[in-house]
């Protein structure tokens, strides 16, 4: 019978399977951070129970590190704690951890995939949410509770119900200034924020085939805020290429023998899913949120809309309620809103690439006097790459902040927040009230929209900067 | 974790839909490393900011069956959010659409979810707004939610239920079969990647 991607993937990991039970699913990485590990840790302890496997697992600090001083200690005593009880489970249960300075130190999101950790075919497990991030490589990457953080620690495996299958086939060419970004949040605007429940997304079609991986990793990693398990794209030679040469990638004859199986992980002809989407590239804009979740949102060129107009009574109460939050009046053109900060980084957008795309942008040209910009890279890894090719100072001379790596202020664990009131442009996944800060308005927006609205000071598109100013005269 | 057989308390309508795990208990919350002891994160933005909001009228102070509008529980994975509620005395959470992550994370920690139909959900709101005092019984061995001279079906999978009703622990369940993991284990291809040893870049 004709398979999915996401089934093949989630077949080869079955060890058990019962009639009226969950069946039971191995974990082939477990990534671990400090927020949602120590009651798991402690679960263990409680219980006499070892990790079953520590090789299987790799620890990061990300969510409550500070990006200023971070070679100190961490300056709020809670935060604090935290860090230093993941640093004690993890020597106590014998994990490797990437703490605070350690050149592997990042995003939990992105330094599996630096590290050559993700790999296609895999199951990939983390006490977070955005672990759809790796789903980039084609592999079955989600998101779990501490609860279940415990249960792979002990066991290694996860009681699973097979999730139900959608397609999401963007053809086309996507127009200059539109990115993987756009992309998603339009996907999520069409479907909902948990349009997605109980599915697995497999992006397909020539727009998504000619992304880079970097790009891949931006559009699986929102499949959450559009309320699906995991979302995937069949490797090929762009995932190759990427993984090739990375510390943990398999090496001579095991690449040659992982290679040959990645090349099977493809969705069969005839394959049946439950759920089609589909979007044609060429007709996409930069896309920017208006509301408090990350499926209210519109083309850049759009306004601020009217609950009056929307028909459904439940939608219209939830876009009321998202206005008097965000302190927006209907009709108003998004471009005409203006913002306070700009932040440029997280495990969607901090990779290299949205650096690069970021920093050209600003080259040689100032940010708006009444804006700040934060650029936080997404790991250590990215930071010393960027700065190798000198765009910290790119980033500096424009007048923005260079921070060190972590979460930062797509969350807001850290002391990089919003004040109440404050309003952003963030290259992050979520724009739930209060997410950046108490009080804080957020606007979910892509690195290039982030990098023009840090130079005028409002909602922006690439290409509304003139051509005197994308010249630098 | 505490078994759940049949709980009967008064209702809390939350007539939002959409309601994400920030709301639910923000991430300052989460810095703690204890499992309890959540209860003052809870809704904290909306009972800080919003004199009306339904969990600071006396009348709903003491609810332990939380009805809310669809698509509860979207976003972070926090299994938090989950310990919030139980810390702040609910048992029960109704709604016609759960996030994934979320309605597992309760099974895990015996809260329960009930899925009911929007209409169903709105007679609830209808009642338990008209009379804050109604007792709502939710009744997991017979699979139905009661309330006045209603009663509702609702469904649930028997595995989810039995694990609920026995208050069972995933893990010692999964421990039953570890000669299937270790099967599983020896057919795993030798090139899988380990963390271990730490290799340079």
């Amino acid at each position: 019978m004709p398979k999915t991607l996401a089934e093949k993937v989630y077949d080869a990991h079955v060890v058990r399977s019962a009639a009226g039970e969950p069946d039971l699913l191995y974990i082939d990485l477990h990534l671990v951070h400090e927020v949602t590990s120590p009651q798991a840790f402690d679960g263990l302890r409680a219980a006499g129970r070892p990790v079953r496997h520590p090789e299987l697992t790799m620890a990061t600090e990300d969510h409550n590190v500070p990006t200023l001083d971070i070679l100190k200690p961490i300056a709020d005593p809670v935060s604090r704690a935290q860090v230093e009880a993941l640093r004690r489970n993890a020597a106590e249960f014998g994990i490797r951890l990437a703490p605070m300075g350690d050149r592997d130190q990042g995003i939990v999101h992105v330094i599996g995939p630096q590290l050559g950790l993700t790999q296609p075919g895999m199951t990939i497990v983390c006490g977070d949410s955005h672990t759809s991030t790796h789903g980039a490589f084609g592999a079955l990457a989600f998101g779990i509770g501490t609860s279940e953080v415990e249960h792979v620690l002990a066991t290694q495996t996860l009681p699973q119900y097979r999730p139900k299958q959608m397609a999401v086939t963007v053809d086309g060419e996507l127009p200059e200034g539109v990115s993987a970004k756009d992309v998603i949040l339009a996907v999520i605007a069409q479907i909902g924020t948990n349009g997605a429940a109980g599915h697995v997304i497999e992006y397909r079609g020539s727009a998504i085939e000619a992304l880079s991986m970097e790009a891949r990793m931006t559009i699986c990693n929102m499949s959450i805020e559009a309320g699906a398990r995991a979302g995937l794209i069949a490797p090929d030679q762009t995932t190759f290429d990427f993984l090739q040469g990375r510390p943990h990638a398999p090496q001579g004859a095991d690449w040659d023998a992982a290679v040959e199986y990645w090349k099977t992980l493809r969705t069969d002809e005839g394959a049946v899913f439950d759920t089609e989407v589909v979007l044609d590239a060429a007709s996409l804009t930069p896309f920017v949120t208006w509301g408090t979740n990350p499926g209210q949102g519109l083309p850049i060129a759009e306004s601020v809309p009217d609950p009056a107009a929307i028909a459904d009574g439940d939608e219209r109460r939830a876009a009321e309620q998202a206005l008097a939050y965000m302190g927006l009046t209907p009709g108003t053109p998004l471009r005409e809103i203006e913002v306070d900060t700009v932040f440029l980084g997280s495990c969607t957008n901090g990779r290299i690439e949205d650096l690069r795309v970021a920093a050209e942008l600003l080259r040689g040209k100032k940010i708006d006097a009444n804006t700040r910009m934060l650029v936080v890279p997404g790991s250590v890894g990215v930071k010393t790459q960027a700065e190798a090719e000198g765009l910290d100072q790119v980033f500096t001379e424009a007048g923005a902040e260079w921070r060190g790596a972590g979460c930062s202020m797509c969350l807001g664990m850290n002391p990089d927040q919003l004040e109440p009131g404050e309003r952003s442009a963030s290259t992050s996944n979520r724009n739930f009230q209060g997410r950046q800060g108490k009080g804080g308005r957020t606007h979910l927006v892509s690195p290039s929209v982030a990098a023009a609205t840090a130079l005028t000071g409002k909602l922006t598109a690439p290409a509304d900067l003139d051509r005197s100013e994308l010249a630098g005269v | 974790m505490q078994p759940f057989t049949t709980h009967t308390g008064t209702a809390a309508p939350l007539r939002r839909s959409a309601v994400d795990t920030d709301q639910i208990i923000p991430a300052e919350y989460l810095k703690r490393i204890t499992r309890s002891g959540f209860e003052d994160g809870l809704f904290v933005a909306w009972r800080t900011n919003e004199p009306d909001f339904v969990l600071n009228r006396s009348e709903y102070a003491d609810a332990s069956v939380l009805v809310a509008g669809p698509d509860f529980g979207t976003g972070s994975s926090r299994e938090h959010a989950v310990w919030a509620l139980l810390d702040g005395g609910f048992r029960v959470v109704i709604s016609s659409r759960f996030a994934d992550i979320f309605k597992n994370n309760s099974t895990k920690a015996g809260l329960l979810t009930v899925v009911l139909p929007q209409p169903e959900v709105e007679a609830l709101w209808a009642a338990a707004e008209a009379d804050p005092a109604t007792q709502v019984t939710v009744n997991l061995q017979l699979r139905q939610v009661t309330y006045g001279d209603t009663t509702v079906p609702f469904e649930i999978d028997d595995y989810t239920r039995w694990r609920l009703l026995e208050g069972l622990d995933d893990i010692g369940l999964t421990e039953r079969h570890l000669t299937d993991i270790e099967d599983y284990e020896a057919r795993r291809p030798a090139w899988l990647p380990e963390a271990l040893p730490a290799l340079p870049a």
